[in-house]
């Protein structure tokens, strides 16, 4: 799955990390960095987080794998 | 029929039958589709990038991509919903007439449109020497490509990094670096880190905190050459102050060049700051006057905020790709009264040495600085800039929860300093000079840059129309 | 005798089961004066606006008339720096940076808690929600992460309870029986107090499980938390580390009982717990409005000057119910878009233990949903606590069908 964190809005509350840790990371107390493209297993944590960011600064790919196809 | 029917009718027709051209496949013109699709457009649309991946996600390159956390190609954009679009990527366009309104690709062929939007953005400032540039071990960072080569060259574990140039990217590397815990040296024309970005007094932060964290920092100094071994790989470089650096991976970290070469002969007011448009995103002929039919968004825009003085801004910033593609998706397939104009307040972030800076506003719009609020020693602090009485920009390291405050003041064009917090008072609480460099002084090009008043303003340069 | 305004109105306790269509009218006046000279404010933007004010301070002492209250010297009754560091301190035990794993870890522990309650209730044709499921969950859950014993849950409950009945703020403060409940408060207060002492005596001596040993213990690079703020901070993370948790899993049945399409919809998608516990959040909020934040300056807001050194009241219940923000906000829509509620507050006093009562409240509703029955709702509303702040029903009776595994 493809998410997208916009960082303009993150006012770092963490919950992210508390609930997605393996894809979530905070570098210092405020730097969020994560995983783009995390792994299917764990897409109950990612809309865990997503859906607990109290900024909803994170962005899940809403076609989910679906009608992404490029055509060249 | 009346008047606003005909109007309305134009609409439709365009709606279902237009036909719209996007020229880039980044941030801009993904959402920019997006956006048209969510406005009703059904008619044909054709997404034109030079690169061969769809789009994706440029800030994690310098950071999680770089550290060998995150492989490159997981940066592709998460898609809001579906575009249903043609897609021409791996083939750059390479001119446009807009008097038969249709863009040439590189490979000859010629894709008709009635409206064109140009999201072309930037490309990286290579190293200006061509022979220096081809050393094995001299990167540039700017495509997700460029992001994997430079990841495997710090995976190998090199002797010693040297970034040239110490704007956020170059001071993202060489955090990065650090935390490799790989020797890294960073040279930077100017007085001090981010100094084009945030002035001098905050550049002396960001000196102290490189400092701190074990690079070996040199300001003041550029790069005279860079020197090869017999293979042909990079070993050191000269700097102008007469010393050397042994380093067997280099990157320069110069700054961006807008890609607006394309647009030669189009009669467009494109030049070195990007193309002219107005807030709403509709580009301006090489005379300054608005078209109809072309509209910009994102790095390569350069548009008028009525924040600072009517000034044209041009923005490198992730949200001013969202924002303004957004504008222009709506313009696009609307008609006045309906335009909606763009009125973002800039803001962008850095991930850097643990700390996280955040800013709103256009700092170098302003010239004066006062810390508002925590502590510069701890690195948890705000602080505002201003000009001529007014708060015009704020910046914050760790201290991010607060900058709503400052931007709220900002848009409201509140007096500057602004009133002192009721709590965590600074040491120091008295506005002093930002430092911005004077106009003209070599530093790291800031990411937003006030560029005048209008477009055939004398420092836009204009190339000339093609008989 | 003047008329009661419509924020008096709501903190009478004959609308404690439903405050709504008094802060609506509330709502009118963004920031509201009241006759006792506080000053109430209950719109979405102008409660954002104020939790990231610099010139508002969270502290009570700090007011032209100090206001003393159970939770003085507490994290979300400081402001910076003394604030963020102890913030700092607490987190180092709790979550990120130095602790990202110690929630994700506990899910396989509150899924057996949760498990254990809902197996319990076998054979049983009539149940409370609360006593039986919605309190024994979290209060658990919050001994286990703090490291008290689960023997202390019925004296600590109880002082807990006395804490909370003895609290007003509304027109019935000065009635002679709440004079009484409030006269119980200091003494109950104390009594928690050294309870919690005592217990990070022992660790002290003897490091043991759990957060307040790792606290009493530690020696971060900013120091150690000063035993009063310890123990301070002790006391608001074990009661509000459950009660806001109690109040929320009893007020997400009820609506999910009271609208049934919706718990249909989430029998068939059992996913929707994820975004739906922020539909509950914003829907019922646990922490109705918060009373310790005051102005440092004179605050010009939404029309209003709020003078200097008078108490702001922050009604997130309110501002959640804002239809400036929130489309058809009197609708329970678990797939509401954009639901940037305020039911955790927002800025620098961010709820700390969020995560944790995010996780308890997905597990124990959507494990309720899935398992329980054919549930109704005996008595609609169901009793009322007496707390404003912490509003929630005391008894919810729930008949049902059955439990399934």
């Amino acid at each position: 799955m493809q998410i997208v964190v916009d960082l303009n809005r993150c006012q770092a509350y963490a919950q992210c990390v508390f609930l997605a840790p393996e894809d979530f990371r905070l570098s210092g107390d405020e730097a969020l960095t994560y995983e783009p493209n995390p792994d299917d297993a764990r897409r109950l944590q990612i809309q865990r987080a997503a859906a607990a960011c109290p900024v909803q600064a994170i962005v899940i790919d809403r076609l989910d794998g679906a009608e992404r196809s490029v055509t060249s | 029929m009346t008047l606003p029917a005909t109007v309305a009718e134009l609409v439709r027709d365009f709606r279902a039958n237009g036909r719209i051209v996007i020229v880039g496949a980044s941030l801009a013109g993904l959402r920019a589709a997006e956006a048209l699709r969510d406005e009703g457009f059904t008619g044909s649309l054709t997404i034109i990038g030079d690169e061969p991946h769809e789009p994706y996600d440029r800030p994690p390159l310098s950071k999680q991509v770089l550290k060998g956390w995150v492989p490159a190609d997981h940066t592709q954009l998460p898609r809001l919903r579906a575009v249903d679009a043609q897609w021409r990527l791996g083939v750059a366009a390479t001119g446009l007439d807009r008097a038969t309104r249709q863009v040439r690709l590189a490979d000859g062929e010629h894709i008709p449109y009635d409206r064109l939007l140009i999201a072309t953005g930037t490309r990286a400032r290579q190293w200006p020497n061509p022979t220096e540039a081809a050393l094995e071990g001299v990167y540039t960072l700017r495509s997700r490509d460029d992001a994997a080569r430079l990841q495997q060259a710090l995976a190998a574990r090199p002797s010693r990094v040297l970034i040239i140039g110490a704007g956020f990217i170059g001071s993202e590397m060489a955090s990065v670096c650090r935390e490799l815990d790989i020797p890294v040296t960073v040279a930077e024309r100017g007085s001090a880190p981010l100094v084009g970005a945030l002035g001098g007094v905050i550049g002396k932060i960001a000196a102290e905190m490189q400092r701190d964290h074990g690079v070996d920092l040199r300001c003041g100094v550029g790069v005279s050459s860079l020197e090869g071994d017999a293979s042909g790989h990079v070993r050191r470089a000269r700097l102008s102050d007469g010393t050397t650096i042994e380093a067997d991976v280099v990157v320069a970290s110069l700054g961006s060049i807008r890609n607006v070469e394309w647009l030669e002969g189009s009669g467009l007011a494109a030049g070195f700051w990007g193309i002219g448009c107005d807030a709403g995103g509709r580009a301006f002929d090489i005379n300054g006057v608005v078209t109809d039919t072309v509209y910009v968004a994102g790095d390569v825009a350069r548009q008028p905020h009525v924040l600072y003085e009517y000034q044209f801004l041009a923005m490198e910033h992730w949200d001013n790709a969202v924002l303004g593609a957004e504008v222009a998706a709506h313009n696009m397939v609307n008609l006045d009264p309906d335009y909606y104009p763009y009125l973002l307040l800039p803001s962008f972030w850095s991930g850097q040495f643990g700390v996280n800076i955040k800013s709103v506003g256009v700092p170098p719009f302003g010239d004066e600085i006062v810390f508002t609020q925590g502590s510069v020693k701890e690195r948890r602090f705000a602080a505002a800039y201003g000009r001529r009485g007014r708060i015009v920009a704020a910046v914050t390291f760790n201290n991010g929860k607060w900058l709503e405050h400052y931007a709220r003041l900002i848009e409201q064009s509140a007096p500057f300093p602004p009133p002192p917090p009721g709590w965590d008072q600074p040491e120091d609480m008295n506005p002093m000079p930002a430092e911005f460099p004077a106009p003209g002084v070599p530093t790291a090009i800031p990411d937003v840059v006030l560029t005048g008043h209008d477009p055939s303003e004398r420092r836009a340069e204009f190339r000339p129309r093609r008989r | 005798m003047a008329e009661e305004t419509p924020w008096q109105q709501a903190l009478r306790y004959a609308n404690r089961a439903n405050p709504y269509p008094f802060y609506e009218e509330l709502r009118k006046t963004p920031v509201a004066p009241q006759p006792d000279g506080n000053y109430v404010v209950s719109t979405y933007q102008e409660v954002v606006q104020l939790l990231h004010d610099t010139r508002v301070t969270s502290d009570g002492r700090k007011r032209g008339v100090p206001f003393s209250n159970p939770f003085e010297g507490t994290v979300i009754t400081t402001d910076p720096p003394e604030h963020d560091v102890d913030r700092r301190r607490m987190m180092r035990h709790f979550g990120p940076p130095e602790c990202p794993h110690m929630i994700a870890g506990f899910e396989p522990e509150i899924r057996r808690i949760f498990g254990e309650l809902l197996d319990n209730l076998t054979g049983k044709t009539r149940i409370d929600l609360v006593d039986e499921f919605a309190f024994p969950g979290p209060v658990t859950v919050i001994c286990k992460v703090l490291g008290v014993p689960l023997e202390a849950i019925p004296s600590f409950h109880g002082w807990i309870e006395t804490a909370l009945d003895g609290l007003d703020f509304g027109p019935e403060a000065n009635d002679p029986e709440q004079q009484r409940r409030a006269a119980a408060v200091p003494d109950a207060v104390t009594a928690l107090r050294q309870y919690l002492g005592d217990l990070i005596g022992q660790y002290r001596k003897q490091p043991g499980p759990g957060m307040l040993s790792g606290m009493a213990n530690d020696d971060g690079p900013e120091g150690p938390l000063s035993q009063e703020s310890l123990v301070n901070n002790a006391m608001l993370m074990l009661f509000a580390g459950h009660e806001t948790t109690v109040n929320l899993i009893a007020h997400s049945v009820m609506s999910l009982l009271r609208h049934p399409d919706q718990l249909e919809k989430l029998r068939r998608r059992p996913e929707l717990i994820v975004p739906g516990i922020e539909e509950f959040l914003r829907f019922e909020s646990s922490v109705q409005l918060w009373p310790t934040r005051s102005a440092l300056e004179d605050v010009e807001i939404a029309g209003t000057t709020i003078p200097k050194g008078a108490p702001i009241f922050l009604c997130y219940g309110s501002a959640n119910r804002d239809s400036e923000r929130f489309e058809n906000p009197d609708k329970l829509d678990l797939e509401r878009p954009d639901n940037q509620h305020v039911g955790y507050s927002q800025g620098i006093h961010y709820c700390f233990g969020a995560p944790l009562a995010r996780l308890e409240v997905q597990i124990a509703v959507g494990e309720f949903v899935r398992r329980v029955e054919n549930p109704r709702l005996v008595e609609d509303p169901p009793p009322y606590r007496r707390n404003q702040i912490f509003r929630g029903p005391r008894h919810v009776w729930v008949d049902i069908d059955g439990i399934r595994e």
